[in-house]
């Protein structure tokens, strides 16, 4: 007499649709991360599952070697450590600079005329289609003595001051310094901070401000008062596009960095292809994984919420 | 929508912000400008221009290693973005559709992840994977096809950089399909069942032609990253699979080089040329339908 | 049974939707519904009206309780097995096909040979008259064109049953009163049993030919436009339906052909007996249009109340008077504009007596 409601047979097609694309995560994504895990707790040359743990009795041992990660702290010249650090000084200082720099931007091509945005758009979009390692390797072309923008700093007397601040190696040499790895990275990451900056903004319902103004704000209060809190969302998805994957940037180091950027990516290359030291390669990833977990929970969220916020 | 203009525009507001977007787009576009001008240079010193050259796009034509790479680019990015579109319609479909299912978080964790994730952590985990897998395989003796599969497959080359950039491309696929796929009301779907289709034909007959635009969008992009990587390939390479960002990306650890510039200019006017062409096809197509609109609220 | 085999067409027995987390959508709603009927489910949003018609039109699987149409129960069948079809309310036209293509949809899945879905669309689009624009997409068509595709649309696959999800929702007030006739006209000619959901009475009292007044998931009363507006079984319909003024009062007089009613600022004499006891309390529903004016004191003692014009609305056909009365309680009363000027037309401040017969009103006990 009553039906109680059972899963009608139509619904089935989803577990193909949905286990194809999870298969494939969990073995080409999730599965390496494991096997990243079982390396860092190996020595060189044995890597194997059955060195982690070995069953005796009944009863699971567990063999992990952790030398790896003693090395990490415990290098007297504190390499692992000093990379690090200043992995996530330099992606900071990029986040930093590219907020400072992409948010006013994104917000006047939002208010720019409404005829004029979707051209300002593929502008911004131009040279994130054109290969990035090129523009990267453009800006040694400028930073080089002779080129344009090397020219036009020393035009400036700008040297002087950067070379004070220690950010350049010395009065003229741009290249291969601070200086010049943060322009590349902030040159890099540029557009991942306005494309979601600008999606948040045009968005923006202008009538608040023109409420806020009836209530006798000041354009600028507005602006601190409403825009901003309201753009929180772009910022938070900017911010971490530009963040987390600035602290494992390699081809930036290695084309406009010097001796004293060593940033993690580096090393973790160079232990894999220079030391072949692939277990220690493997441990400073795990290391790096924690590292960006908290802003990649962060990330995840943000994401999450936007979705449901659509729906 | 003339509420669109700045509304408080002080007068300095409006020229600062002109400032501001025309510095913006000077910084953005200066290397651009500088890499094509001085792959016209004589010379390969920046600092130097001893007079306008066509050379080192004739060197370009017999330069063998960057014309390799770039075939190997070609093919590895085309079969990316076919891959990546496929994989990335069938995850968003399963995060937009379905709201539920178990180990739905982590589903939607992995996906998003590559989009910010730096890329040595994926290429170095997988290339450990492909290698323990490899290792497996090898103590067997697995007869031809295994042989081959090995071979073609796990050996690092071709194979292993194309996992690793559909690793990373998926990503943006999904999220590119997925934006599109939450904008179309439910109710087309549900009109569509009604009538009798069945979940199948819906997907062929309604959902892919409308979401075709993103489709295309996705293909287009998940095509210029593979097209542009380095860290990826550089781990899951082989001998003899050396893509194009990798040959330009060894010679310009070494230091200037023209033919690098050359080779760029050429990139760069294709994309150029796509990209406006792209943009204005799609304002066409935007504002014919505007109009159509229009006419059909006046008319009717 | 066999006498009532028309009368059971559709059957809806004791449904019920549980979302869970203690939100029952549809809480034990049983009808039946004969063929040909246009059966409106009428309530304000969140009722479970679009809930039920979902559950009928296969997009949500009832908790508990069957569905039977014309015999056939519709338990596990998904949408595209069921033999009815459903007219959206956003009318849900596919925007990348034509009209033609639209309407040949669902023709097209059944498989028909191409000549019989050309004549089925061709006689669509004279139904709903838009054989000109057969080429053209929808962003192209007006909402009302629209609209008349996507009836077109759903009626093309001859259904059993047709659903209308807040047909006129989308239509402004002009258009909506020339679509509501042109509607059921359509409706009626085709032969088709339906049932449509909507929160305006209007729309509902003037196309459906019965009623179910729905909250909280369960229906409040099912009956005829006529019956539910001038005899509501509860003050909620009565409330809901139209404009009413509603009285408490207790039962003073309880007898065969009459009973008595004192309320604060009057005592109605009810020209019937009810169920009830002396002392009982009931609520008195007296709509505006049964209540006259004047300013002389009727005769009698009962059925009258004196009072003063407090507000007055005019609508052009006819005045909304708002009369407060001694006790301070507010009574709303229609009053026809059937003469272009009245010399003693009533305005603000005025005395007046309100008065009505002893059939006009509805005593209601819940």
């Amino acid at each position: 007499m009553s039906v109680v409601s059972k899963r009608p047979a139509w619904w089935r097609g989803r577990t193909v649709v949905i286990g194809i694309p999870f298969a494939w995560l969990l073995v080409f994504f999730l599965a390496p991360f494991l096997i990243v895990a079982d390396y860092s707790v190996s020595e060189m040359g044995a890597v194997r599952p059955e060195n982690i743990y070995s069953v005796s009795d009944g009863v699971v041992k567990l063999a992990l070697k952790y030398a790896n990660y003693v090395t990490i702290v415990a290098d007297p010249e504190h390499l692992y450590l000093r990379a690090y650090v200043s992995s996530l000084k330099f992606a900071a200082v990029t986040t930093a600079l590219c907020l400072l720099i992409g948010y006013p931007f994104a917000y006047f091509m939002a208010r720019a005329r409404a005829s004029l945005q979707p051209a300002l758009l593929m502008l911004v979009m131009l040279p994130f289609w054109t290969s990035f390692l090129l523009r990267v390797y453009a800006w040694k072309g400028l930073l080089e003595d002779g080129g344009w923008v090397a020219q036009l700093l020393l035009a400036l007397h700008v040297d002087g001051l950067l070379a004070a601040t220690g950010l350049i190696s010395a009065p003229g040499k741009f290249m291969y310094t601070p200086f010049s790895l943060v322009i590349g990275m902030t040159y890099t990451y540029l557009p991942f901070m306005i494309l979601p900056l600008y999606a948040n903004l045009s968005k923006l319902d202008l009538r608040l401000l023109e409420a806020a103004a009836d209530l006798g704000a000041t354009p600028w209060q507005a602006f601190w008062r409403i825009t901003v809190p309201l753009s929180k969302a772009g910022i938070i998805a900017g911010a971490m596009l530009v963040f987390i994957p600035s602290i494992g940037e390699f081809v930036t180091p290695e084309l406009l960095g010097g001796p004293q950027t060593l940033m993690i990516g580096q090393v973790l290359w160079s232990e894999f292809a220079s030391s072949n030291d692939w277990p220690m390669a493997s441990t400073v990833a795990v290391v790096l994984i924690l590292l960006i977990v908290v802003p990649l929970a962060i990330f995840n969220k943000y994401q999450a919420e936007a979705q449901e916020k659509r729906t | 929508m003339s509420t669109r203009r700045a509304f408080f525009s002080p007068t300095f507001a409006t020229r600062f912000g002109k400032g501001w977007l025309f510095a913006g787009f000077l910084f953005l576009y200066l290397p651009i400008v500088s890499l094509v001008a001085y792959s016209f240079n004589a010379s390969s010193l920046p600092s130097v221009w001893t007079g306008f050259t066509l050379d080192w796009y004739r060197k370009l034509g017999s330069d063998r290693e960057m014309l390799a790479g770039l075939w190997l680019s070609l093919e590895i990015a085309f079969l990316t973005a076919c891959g990546s579109v496929l994989l990335g319609t069938l995850a968003a479909f399963s995060l937009v559709k379905y709201k539920r299912f178990s180990g739905r978080t982590l589903f939607s964790g992995m996906v998003n992840a590559p989009l910010v994730m730096p890329e040595v952590i994926i290429g170095l985990s997988l290339l450990l994977m492909l290698v323990a897998v490899q290792k497996s395989f090898d103590a067997p003796d697995l007869g031809p096809v295994g042989r081959w599969f090995v071979d073609s497959l796990l050996s690092r080359g071709l194979g292993t950089i194309w996992l690793g950039h559909m690793l990373l491309c998926t990503a943006y696929a999904t999220v590119v399909v997925q934006a599109r796929l939450q904008d179309m009301p439910a109710s087309l779907e549900e009109a569509a069942l009604d009538l009798g289709a069945k979940p199948f034909q819906v997907f062929a007959l309604i959902t892919l032609p409308m979401i075709s635009q993103a489709l295309a969008a996705a293909w287009l992009l998940t095509f210029s990253l593979s097209l542009d990587d380095v860290v990826i390939s550089n781990f899951l390479n082989g001998p003899g699979s050396t893509t194009m960002p990798l040959v330009i990306f060894s010679r310009a650890r070494l230091g200037l080089n023209p033919s690098v510039n050359a080779m760029a200019t050429v990139i760069i006017t294709i994309v150029a040329i796509c990209v406006t062409l792209g943009s204005l096809w799609i304002a066409r197509a935007e504002r014919r339908r505007a109009a159509e609109m229009n006419a059909a609220q006046r008319g009717g | 049974m066999a006498a009532s085999k028309d009368a059971a067409f559709l059957r809806i027995e004791d449904v019920v939707k549980d979302f869970g987390g203690g939100s029952v959508a549809v809480n034990h709603v049983s009808v039946d519904i004969a063929k040909g009927e246009i059966f409106a489910l009428l309530g304000s949003s969140g009722c479970g009206k679009t809930t039920l018609l979902r559950m009928l039109a296969g997009f949500e699987t009832p908790t508990s309780g069957r569905i039977v149409l014309d015999g056939m129960d519709l338990a596990g069948l998904p949408p595209y097995a069921r033999p009815l079809n459903m007219m959206f309310q956003s009318y849900a036209l596919f925007p990348h096909l034509t009209v033609w293509d639209n309407i040949a949809f669902g023709l097209r899945r059944d498989k028909l040979p191409r000549e019989q879905v050309a004549e089925r669309v061709e006689a669509m689009l004279r139904l709903v008259q838009l054989g000109k624009f057969a080429k053209r997409k929808p962003h192209q068509l007006s909402g009302g064109q629209q609209q008349r595709v996507a009836l077109a649309r759903s009626l093309a696959k001859k259904p059993q049953l047709l659903l209308l999800d807040e047909p006129l929702g989308a239509l402004d007030k002009k258009l909506r009163e020339e679509t509501q006739i042109e509607l059921v006209n359509i409706i009626e000619e085709v032969g088709v049993t339906c049932v449509m959901v909507t929160h305006d009475q209007e729309e509902a009292m003037t196309m459906a030919s019965r009623i179910a007044v729905m909250s909280e998931g369960r229906f409040l009363q099912v009956g005829a436009p006529g019956e539910i507006y001038e005899t509501p079984a509860t003050r909620f319909v009565a409330d809901f339906i139209g404009n009413v003024n509603l009285m408490e009062g207790s039962l003073t007089e309880d007898e065969p052909d009459h009973v008595l009613i004192r309320c604060a600022d009057c005592t109605h004499y009810v020209g019937h007996g009810i169920t009830g006891t002396e002392g009982m309390p009931v609520t008195v529903a007296l709509r505006p249009e049964k209540i006259q004016l004047s300013r002389e004191a009727p005769g009698g003692e009962f059925n009258r109340a004196r009072g003063k014009v407090k507000n007055l609305a005019y609508f052009g056909s006819f005045t909304v008077f708002h009369v407060a009365l001694q006790s301070g309680a507010m009574l709303k009363v229609n009053q026809n504009n059937s003469e272009r000027h009245r010399d003693d037309e009533l305005t603000w401040g005025d005395e007046v007596w309100a008065h009505w017969s002893p059939t006009a009103h509805v005593v209601l006990t819940q």
